[in-house]
């Protein structure tokens, strides 16, 4: 008996069409993430990560040129919903969005509790007063003391300002919440709270987690499982366990190599020269220019290679 | 601190009891207390040493690298550099000061005006400090663009911030920097905006530039496993104080002050074991500088905290190993 997956994504492609160009920012991505479980998209800066989270959510700005691709959530197709079944059924709903610097974009006239409320108030139609007791629960989850219900954005530190920017994507129960960058701005005491608080909620809920960062040390706190992204494309997914000790694509090798770590007497590398621009990928391997295994076969676009629950794209594991 | 030797040169950066307090008002009149920023911080900084200034938002860290690099003027205390008293100096003087201190901030980007090319981005500080020679000027870029190895130099003159990566951003940052062969540079991290690839990478060239021109440098960061590779001391500051000073190794090997301990414990490396279990994180923020709490500023989230002590007094330094001090009663001689 085959288990539904909570997320099957499928071939899923954004390009955005610039003046310059069009921005291959997702250039089919393909994974898969079951109930419970928490997967990292790790990648640098311009890899299409944000880009990714954008296209799970339908986000999209007004120049794009193609957005294709299944998704599937629980078993449904959502790429097939109409707009007003998506807004009902999938945003906040399945699956809610902690964006990028989440905790500056709270409405700084608001009281926290009542922005908090927003999202169950409109999505799952409750009445203002029956929110006030959700609004609390949310609260004991993330870790926020309930007297500040009635404060405003700006008396709360950045810590805590996340913590209610993440109480909003989760007031909805949603099944999986996306993470963009969430611990990049706070500070490490605070960074470690933080993710104690989702592990917790993991744990507590049930909620499944994709943390989209290219911080690779903290994502190993929460991460199940990893998939690395360059130019677009998953290169890499795997088990936690099975890829920070042995990364098997030469890219995710050498961006392990290149954290620092504190515990171990490690001389972290570098990776020479820049990832191709998403506005005209180069043909074959998108790695193949930085690559130090690279032959014949990478002028070669690689299909993605799959052994022992692992999946790499990269000719070396043909 | 330990006495010093007669013979031992003079340290490039003394600091003597520093207090930075910014004045707050009321509604434009009335005093209403000070934010301590900067409460009582004293190190020397030899020539051709580094150090790594370690902590968390609020701790003063900023207001204590503006004071050193003369943008600040400090309450009370002495700055020394180079052999000249930081108060005693003012107009020309503060501003020959502030040429012999390179600066290197978070932001590449926010840091380089976006409407200058690379050129005129480094010619701007010659230009303050008087090199009227437009060959001379050249001849001094292209040097320093070599040894931030930005090749070939003419390609990068032309182009303008936008057209740069993270890391060149950063480098013609650092370029900009040494320009004025500082004795000092003060960089404020460095490398925190840019991608996990990168960083090494412009931390190694740091510490080539700084091996190569004997360059004293203060490193302040939040990420300690960084530190190791750039610093041979670290100091670790909290609430406006330096709680803990020591050699790198043996601040890392041996951490004495509980928040040093945590801070520690919260840094990750990447091991997939971490998700299995809970970091231990000392309750609470930090306090408000303008009440910070009575006695020892950390004691209200430490675990250790001894109760008619730490809620009573402020702590000594106390120097429980040779060249390591730390600021907390736990250590305090029986």
């Amino acid at each position: 008996m085959m288990q539904t997956k909570l997320l099957q994504i499928a071939d899923l492609k954004l390009h955005f069409k610039t003046r310059t160009g069009t921005v291959q920012a997702v250039d089919g991505v393909d994974f898969e993430l079951d109930s419970n479980r928490a997967v990292v998209i790790l990648g640098e800066s311009g890899c299409g990560k944000s880009s990714l989270a954008k296209a799970m959510l339908r986000l999209l700005p007004r120049n794009v040129e193609k957005y294709e691709g299944s998704v599937h959530l629980q078993g449904a197709d959502v790429m097939k919903f109409d707009e007003e079944e998506f807004r009902q059924n999938v945003r906040w709903v399945g699956i809610s969005m902690v964006p990028q610097a989440a905790m500056n974009s709270l409405n700084p006239v608001i009281r926290v509790g009542e922005q908090v409320a927003e999202p169950a108030i409109i999505h799952l139609g409750i009445s203002k007063t029956e929110a006030v007791a959700l609004v609390r629960k949310m609260f004991q989850h993330v870790g926020v003391p309930l007297d500040f219900v009635d404060r405003y954005p700006f008396e709360l530190s950045g810590g805590m300002r996340q913590r209610i920017a993440l109480a909003m994507a989760l007031v909805t129960s949603p099944s999986l919440i996306v993470l963009d960058e969430p611990t990049s701005a706070l500070d490490l005491l605070t960074q470690a709270n933080i993710m104690n608080v989702l592990k917790r909620i993991k744990h507590e809920l049930g909620t499944s987690f994709i943390l989209i960062t290219h911080d690779i040390a903290t994502s190993s706190e929460l991460a199940d499982e990893v998939a690395i992204m360059y130019a677009g494309q998953i290169v890499e997914t795997g088990h936690a366990r099975d890829f920070f000790p042995a990364p098997l694509h030469p890219y995710s090798q050498m961006l392990m190599a290149s954290v620092p770590r504190l515990r171990s007497e490690s001389d972290p590398m570098f990776i020479t020269g820049q990832p191709p621009s998403l506005l005209n990928p180069p043909s074959g391997c998108r790695f193949a220019a930085r690559c130090p295994y690279r032959f014949e076969k990478c002028d070669e676009e690689p299909p993605v290679f799959g052994r022992n629950g692992r999946k790499v794209k990269c000719w070396l594991h043909a | 601190m330990s006495t010093q030797d007669i013979n031992a040169p003079q340290p490039l950066l003394s600091i003597d009891d520093l207090h930075v307090w910014y004045e707050l008002r009321r509604l434009g009149f009335g005093h209403a207390g000070y934010v301590k920023a900067v409460d009582g911080v004293s190190f020397d900084l030899a020539e051709g040493e580094t150090v790594a200034v370690v902590g968390e938002s609020g701790c003063g860290k900023s207001s204590l690298m503006k004071t050193i690099l003369g943008l600040n003027v400090p309450t009370s205390g002495e700055i020394v550099f180079d052999d000249e008293n930081l108060s005693e100096l003012s107009g020309e003087g503060l501003r020959r000061y502030r040429f012999k201190i390179g600066y290197v901030q978070q932001d590449p980007y926010g840091a380089l005006p976006p409407f200058m090319n690379v050129q005129k981005i480094l010619e701007e500080p010659l230009i303050i400090s008087g090199v009227k020679n437009a060959e001379e000027r050249l001849s001094r870029i292209h040097k320093v663009m070599s040894e931030v190895k930005l090749h070939p130099v003419e390609d990068f003159l032309e182009k303008f911030p936008h057209m740069l990566s993270g890391g060149q951003q950063q480098r013609i940052v650092i370029a900009r920097a040494m320009l004025r062969e500082p004795k000092l540079i003060v960089a404020d991290e460095p490398v925190s905006m840019l991608d996990a690839s990168v960083r090494v990478e412009i931390l190694k060239l740091m510490h080539a530039l700084q091996e190569a021109h004997g360059l004293s440098v203060i490193y302040i960061t939040h990420d300690l496993s960084t530190v190791k590779y750039f610093s041979a001391r670290i100091f670790v500051m909290y609430a406006g104080n330096l709680i803990e000073k020591a050699d790198t190794r043996r601040l890392l090997e041996n951490p004495l002050h509980p928040y040093t301990h945590a801070l520690l414990a919260a840094t990750s490396d990447p091991d997939f074991r971490n998700s299995e279990s809970f970091k231990e994180v000392p309750p609470g923020e930090p306090p408000s500088l303008v009440n910070p709490p009575k006695g020892c500023r950390f004691h209200p989230r430490c675990a250790k905290a001894i109760a008619g002590l730490c809620d009573e007094k402020e702590p000594l330094e106390f120097e429980p190993e040779p060249n390591h001090f730390v600021a907390c009663w736990l250590y305090q001689p029986q």
